[in-house]
């Protein structure tokens, strides 16, 4: 390790970083979709996949083979570029924007943050802007295929995606406001003080835009409720309706990327991201260096995965909302409520400063 | 690294935008302008505004370009045919472009003096705090253009209410 | 580094095509299309002068920018879509009412 110099080992570090999240990632996005299967299959008296290995917990492996052994069909009416381009938007854009996640507390290994990969100063707008560019992925999806469904079905996904960002935009602001940094690390630094009790969601008084970012963030990733774009006894399949094979699976991934990273930035502007919940009353008990590292990440990984279960839960039991409720509970209920929360968050905190 | 930075993502625009120019499609010239503006917003970040380079992403590729897509998608707008008008344009357009860019670049290349041949671009890793700059800024000395932007928005937004409706 | 003048110069090719696809494209969404191209190639100089004089006033001045784009982009599709409404076509040489 001498003979390199800083940049080099910057450099040879930062990848391996990249290729290890990138790896994880897709392991969490194909055992999410298990997890799913299986928790939707409890929730309704059924037992889901297990069949294929232990408790079905290689059904995923299966599940990606299949998939890539399909035969992988081109609609002859087809725009060729722009179809095979939009699945690809779609998932790179749910697998970029966990760049910036810090998932644990800053662990620093020849000057390299282990646990992010890059720490952005304004990473909270990176993850916005990330989130949409990847509508691109679903509008072109839709266009291209050159179906009606799938036409419906993506106007409806870019109309509510846009609509939807709005309040989730705003949502976020009082948190800004609280923490005066979009850095996402300085954001979890700032609920770290006490334990739960100075996360966002609880000390922070921030409940009301958590309520706002999860309706937002559902409609945003079109998932149960608001999975309108692919509401299947309407559109068929909506945009995805005439991919098939290796596309479809790009989709498919990237709607529980897409979850995966929400519930990341959910955890982290309301859940206080890695810290523990019980503030630092247990640090005397474990101080060791890895132990430091290891236990700020479990707690990360836990609350991603119960916001999950959340999404998953949801999915078990609402009904689909109607297109117009959906815009209407969009712009008449979530954008004023949103403005409502910065308002009163600027006041207070105008007030106390 | 400014330099490679500034090469590639100069070079990424200027593509996007010639191909905006030679596509037939409207959808393929908004994609291209999509490029342009993305390449861009990586220029303003290797320039300090990082902000600025955010917003690009956000409100211009984000919602601005997805509501060109948006609206040739509900038009289903086909690739535009040749008219007379257009061959008309084409003895008109390209000289008058090649004259308004050699022009440009004139005055660009004289007035070197008063660039003083000044190198610019900061380096990425010492990211000034350049939104508190901004917003520092935006709301005491520009306070009052901003609110008159927040209600032309407003004005906008009823605008395109109006207009857009289907008539009874 | 980079020389100011490189931005300048890009920002330059930028708005010059902006204005050949502005003039030589028939459809009404193209040619708003090269508008916006062109509001970015300005805007590139102002972040580049910015930079160059270590003031946020330029950068201040793209806010704006953005912002009046948004406006003008939101009204100017409306408008679109009423002309599409009435004359089933986009293309602007058959737009000629007043014309003829």
């Amino acid at each position: 390790m001498t003979h390199l110099t800083n940049f080099e080992l910057f450099l040879l570090l930062s990848v391996l970083k990249v290729a290890v999240v990138l790896v994880i990632l897709l392991l969490a996005v194909a055992y999410t979709v298990l997890l799913e299967r299986k928790l939707l299959a409890r929730m309704q008296n059924r037992w889901g996949p297990s069949r294929v290995g232990p408790f079905g917990l290689l059904q995923p492996l299966v599940d990606g083979a299949k998939s890539f052994l399909k035969e992988d069909m081109n609609p002859l009416a087809a725009e060729r570029p722009l179809f095979i381009l939009a699945p690809i938007i779609a998932l790179g854009c749910a697998l970029i924007s966990v760049a910036v996640v810090p998932f644990g507390a800053v662990t620093r290994v020849h000057g390299v943050d282990l646990f992010q990969i890059a720490n952005v100063n304004i990473g909270l707008l990176v993850i916005l802007g990330i989130t949409s560019i990847g509508v691109y992925g679903i509008t072109l999806s839709g266009w291209s295929s050159n179906n009606k469904y799938s036409l419906l079905g993506s106007l409806r996904s870019t109309a509510q995606v846009i609509s939807y960002e709005l309040a989730l935009g705003l949502s976020l602001v009082g948190v800004v406001l609280r923490a005066q940094s979009l850095n996402l690390r300085t954001i979890v630094n700032s609920q770290s003080a006490h334990g739960a009790l100075s996360w966002n969601i609880f000390g922070g008084f921030q409940i009301v835009a958590f309520f706002i970012y999860l309706m937002a963030a559902f409609a945003e990733t079109n998932r149960a409720p608001f999975d309108l774009p692919e509401a299947e006894n309407e559109l068929v399949a909506g945009y995805h309706t005439e991919y098939s094979s290796m596309k479809f699976a790009m989709f498919f991934m990237a709607e529980y990327a897409n979850m995966i990273t929400v519930s990341c930035v959910a955890t982290l502007l309301f859940f206080g991201g890695a810290s523990s919940p019980f503030g630092h009353i247990f640090n005397d008990f474990f101080n060791t260096p890895v132990l430091n590292a290891v236990f700020p990440v479990c707690w990360f990984v836990a609350k991603v995965f119960a916001f999950l279960a959340l999404y998953i839960w949801v999915r078990g039991t609402l009904p689909r909302f109607r297109y117009d409720q959906l815009m209407s509970f969009g712009w008449k209920f979530l954008l004023p409520l949103a403005m409502a929360n910065i308002i009163v968050t600027s006041f207070v905190i105008a007030m106390r400063g | 690294m400014q330099l490679a930075l500034f090469i590639i993502f100069g070079a990424l625009a200027l593509g996007g935008a010639l191909n905006l120019l030679l596509q037939r499609h409207p959808i393929h010239s908004a994609l291209s302008l999509v490029v342009v503006m993305m390449s861009l917003a990586v220029l303003y970040w290797s320039l300090g505004a990082e902000f600025l380079a955010a917003a690009q992403v956000i409100v211009y590729s984000g919602a601005i370009m997805v509501l060109f897509v948006f609206v040739i998608m509900l038009l289903n707008a086909g690739t535009e045919q040749r008219t007379r008008g257009s061959r008309a344009a084409y003895a008109v357009g390209i000289p008058g472009a090649a004259a308004i860019f050699c022009l440009l670049s004139f005055v660009f290349l004289s007035e070197r003096g008063a660039l003083k041949s000044s190198n610019i671009g900061g380096d990425l890793s010492s990211a000034t705090d350049n939104i508190a700059e901004v917003s520092a800024m935006l709301f005491t000395k520009q306070l009052l253009p901003f609110e008159v932007t927040s209600i032309l928005i407003l004005v906008a937004i009823l605008g395109a209410v109006v207009l857009a409706r289907k008539e009874q | 580094m980079v020389p100011t003048a490189y931005y300048l110069i890009l920002a330059a090719m930028l708005f010059s095509i902006g204005i050949a696809a502005f003039l030589i494209k028939r459809n009404v969404i193209t040619i708003f299309i090269s508008i916006e191209l062109m509001l970015n190639a300005v805007n590139l100089t102002f972040v580049a002068f910015a930079h160059m004089w270590h003031q946020v006033s330029g950068q201040i001045f793209v806010f704006f920018v953005m912002v009046v784009a948004a406006a003008e982009a939101a009204v100017g599709l409306a408008i679109i879509i009423s002309i599409y409404r009435t004359r089933q076509t986009l293309n602007v040489d058959e737009i000629d009412l007043m014309k003829s």
